[in-house]
């Protein structure tokens, strides 16, 4: 048993802290917060140069191969640097998709796209209303068209492509369920941006209108792929949750230091040490269960369903707990838009809906619990 | 990063296995699966005599204490080794619980402060449990405050003599030796004139009176001290040190206290499976649902995070402060759940013993949890920890610091 992250994993883990401390400061993720920019094309370029968009993408679909640890590593860090690029949306949603069930044409087309940053994808499954579910998929797919709306949809403004959730059958089981694969600019698309929480990562409203549409797997597996992309993508932000998380930390910690009230710095101050022990100890918590998640997915193990998902509540409620208690430690000055502070806030929540909310989750963790005891 | 035994890791597994699976007590075992932090209680047993009958076999077949080395009882196992068998022993492990504070924390402390011979005649005895060990720190007046300690150590000859009173002391009652700290010098600042002894319970002038706890079980003990003699021999590290010994003993103590704490998840999981609520199972109640999964990923996160520092520590690193969580998380988790299993008791939830649901094991455990939170510790001094020794924050303002003990004030309100 080894339950760490190999030298080589933490080496590359040091380079892409390095590349995001370069390349993407608070400064610059404030270009796309303020509106200036849908998301950080010359960081997406970057990213790309790297490797770090394909490197869980098999070399012959022209990604480095490494593997689902290295892009944990890879992910804790895009949460450390708040970074404002489609990097969730495209390499946890949609290149998870086409890995999973893409047949060998889709993945030749669109996953070396994918790492070279050509192609930004995301997955649209979610229409208005709560949480995944195969009851709340109204979008029909009949002929090989699609109609229909999805909202929200991450990056759906700026995405080439996307994975749809469509209805194929009339009832509410899983089975009626089938996915597609859209060339987002081809016709029969209409994509309206929308604001939100957290505008480092756009939110889109997409209107299908006798869209042309491919299959991606077999009809009716949709929902049976979903549930296994979503596992995964609960896993892979979990690490960006818990990134997100060490850096609320530490940024609360560096201002209890650096701040004196009372002829004190605050750190010394009882009430916020054991604040900041508090936000310590959930981001730890996060970490370790995020790290059996690492290990799930790395390996296919038959704990992922489980892990995945005791990955995201941790991880999900740790990134809430810092962002928060950041702003605290920070008192006013925590509140105003001249801080980071928020930024972290808005993500921390942001993020806490994405894939489905905590209650989806909590769910599904205890449906698999009770699964596995049964077993 | 992995879970899977590497070859030698699956070998020493089917070995403790086999061995476990011929010996262990089995008749005891539907009792001991189902204490938890309640009292262990054996229907048809001693549990001191069926614990050291127990740690007897395993070390006669040389499976005590796996990570101490061999000459002094133990096995010389590697950290995962160690992990291997607890997980392979499952619920006899209970059974050493009677030994946590001398395997876990005496013995450490013998080994890196008592002289050689003293190690070789007195840790066989205690890795094996034929002799139990204590561990006299806490004082009336000390609580978390431990160097504030007034127990008098006076050199006479070769000897010293001590005279005082020890406090919450598990298992004075039934243990053979203890480690003390003990007050050298009262006239230079209180944590440089502590001086560290072990001593043999049974030496005259010492009294160990126990105490009922608000469970109603007496765990632990007041110990009194009357012109105890102790050879100077049996001092644990240089005199005026103690304070440096003992943070060997408390380190020690954090790690194996964290390592051994339940958190009732489990039980509560187990519970909720089967309990009918007026519509329905438990266990498919919305409300239900999401506190248990709250503390399942508590659960699950402590776990993992032990994995991590075992990890850690067979690549050569010392376990550090990091390991407070476990007790700071579990100790306030343990009280919640058993909180939240009695609320969906409803107004039988009152009723405890024989008499209750599941014979008293939420009760018991509820009445038990208070202790967690304060055994090895206060969540306040373990956040304390986190916040000075991992996060580097300012330490609390101490008035004392500078000041000779005999001038230090103990009264508040006069």
């Amino acid at each position: 048993m080894n339950f760490d992250f190999s030298d080589d994993q933490k080496q590359l883990r040091d380079q892409a802290r390095k590349f995001l401390t370069e390349k993407c400061s608070p400064k610059a993720v404030r270009v796309v917060l303020d509106g200036k920019a849908p998301y950080d094309k010359e960081l997406w370029k970057g990213l790309a140069e790297m490797g770090f968009l394909g490197v869980a993408i098999p070399e012959e679909f022209g990604g480095a191969g490494a593997g689902h640890l290295e892009l944990c590593v890879i992910a804790e860090e895009m949460g450390r640097a708040n970074a404002p690029v489609p990097f969730s949306s495209t390499v946890y949603l949609a290149a998870e998709a086409l890995l999973i069930a893409g047949s060998d044409a889709q993945k030749k087309k669109w996953l070396p796209a994918i790492a070279s940053g050509e192609a930004i994808g995301t997955l649209a499954l979610f229409e208005g209303n709560g949480n995944p579910s195969p009851k709340a998929i109204k979008l029909t797919a009949a002929n090989g068209v699609l109609n229909g709306v999805k909202k929200p949809v991450a990056d759906g403004a700026i995405a080439d492509f996307a994975v749809v959730a469509a209805r194929t059958g009339s009832g509410g089981r899983d089975s009626d369920i089938s996915l597609f694969l859209v060339d987002l600019k081809a016709g029969g698309v209409e994509v309206k941006s929308l604001t939100n929480l957290d505008p480092t990562r756009g939110q889109a409203e997409i209107t299908f209108r006798d869209c042309k549409a491919e299959p991606l797997g077999a009809a009716g597996e949709g929902w049976s792929i979903l549930t296994q992309v979503l596992d995964r993508a609960a896993v892979l932000c979990a690490f960006e949750q818990v990134g997100g998380s060490d850096r609320a930390l530490e940024m609360g910690r560096d201002y209890a230091l650096d701040r004196i009230a009372f002829g004190r710095q605050i750190g010394s101050f009882q009430a916020v040490k054991h604040m900041l022990a508090d936000m310590y100890v959930s981001a730890t918590l996060a970490r370790s269960n995020s790290y059996y998640g690492a290990w799930a997915l790395s390996t296919n193990a038959a704990e992922l369903p489980e892990a995945a998902a005791a990955a995201r509540i941790s991880a999900t409620q740790a990134f809430q707990h810092c962002a928060k208690n950041n702003i605290q430690v920070h008192g006013g000055m925590g509140f105003t838009w001249e801080f980071d502070c928020h930024m972290y806030y808005r993500r921390a929540n942001a993020m806490a809906l994405g894939l489905g909310s905590l209650t989806y989750w909590e769910d599904q963790l205890i449906d698999r619990m009770r699964k596995k005891n049964a077993a | 990063m992995n879970f899977d035994d590497t070859p030698q890791e699956a070998e020493f597994r089917a070995i403790a296995r086999a061995w476990i699976g011929a010996n262990a007590p089995k008749q005891y075992e539907e009792d001991l699966r189902k204490s938890s932090l309640g009292r262990t209680v054996l229907r048809n047993g001693n549990i001191l005599e069926v614990a050291k009958a127990w740690q007897k076999k395993k070390a006669d077949a040389g499976w005590a204490c796996l990570h101490w080395p061999k000459e002094y009882g133990g096995r010389g196992s590697s950290p995962i080794e160690r992990v291997i068998w607890q997980q392979e022993e499952g619920p006899f492990g209970q059974l050493s619980r009677m030994f946590i504070i001398g395997h876990g924390m005496c013995g450490p402390t013998m080994m890196a402060f008592a002289r050689e011979e003293h190690k070789r005649t007195y840790l066989p005895p205690l890795a094996s449990g034929e002799k139990v060990w204590c561990q006299l720190f806490s004082e009336p007046a000390g609580g978390s405050d431990v160097a504030g300690l007034r127990t008098r150590a006076e050199k006479d000859g070769d000897d010293w003599v001590i005279n005082g009173q020890k406090i919450w002391t598990s298992g004075a009652h039934y243990s053979d030796y203890g480690i003390l700290l003990t007050r050298t010098d009262p006239t230079v600042p209180k944590h440089k004139g502590l001086t560290m002894f072990f001593l043999d319970m049974k030496s005259t002038g010492v009294e160990v009176r126990p105490i009922k706890q608000a469970s109603g079980a007496s765990d632990f003990n007041e110990v009194y001290f009357t012109n105890v003699r102790i050879p100077d021999h049996q001092r644990l590290g240089e005199v005026g040190d103690g304070w440096n010994v003992s943070l060997t003993t408390l380190m020690n103590e954090r790690s194996a206290i964290g390592a051994a704490v339940s958190t009732g998840f489990p039980e509560l999981f187990e519970y909720c499976s089967s309990l009918m609520l007026d519509d329905g199972p438990a266990i498919e109640d919305r409300a239900v649902r999401s506190k248990l999964a709250n503390w399942a990923v508590k659960a699950s996160g402590l776990k993992y995070t032990s994995m991590r520092a075992i990890s850690a520590l067979s690549k050569g690193e010392r376990p550090g402060p990091e390991n407070s969580i476990g007790k700071l998380v579990a100790g306030s988790m343990i009280q919640d759940v058993a909180t939240y299993a009695l609320d969906l008791q409803g107004a039988r939830g009152v009723i405890s013993g024989e008499d209750a649901e599941l014979a008293g094991r939420f009760q018991a455990m509820l009445l038990r949890a208070p202790g967690t939170r304060v055994e090895g510790g206060t969540d306040e001094i373990m956040r304390n920890i986190i916040a000075e020794r991992v996060l580097g924050l300012p330490g609390d303002i101490r008035v004392d610091k500078d000041v000779p003990f005999n001038k230090i004030p103990t009264k508040g309100r006069s």
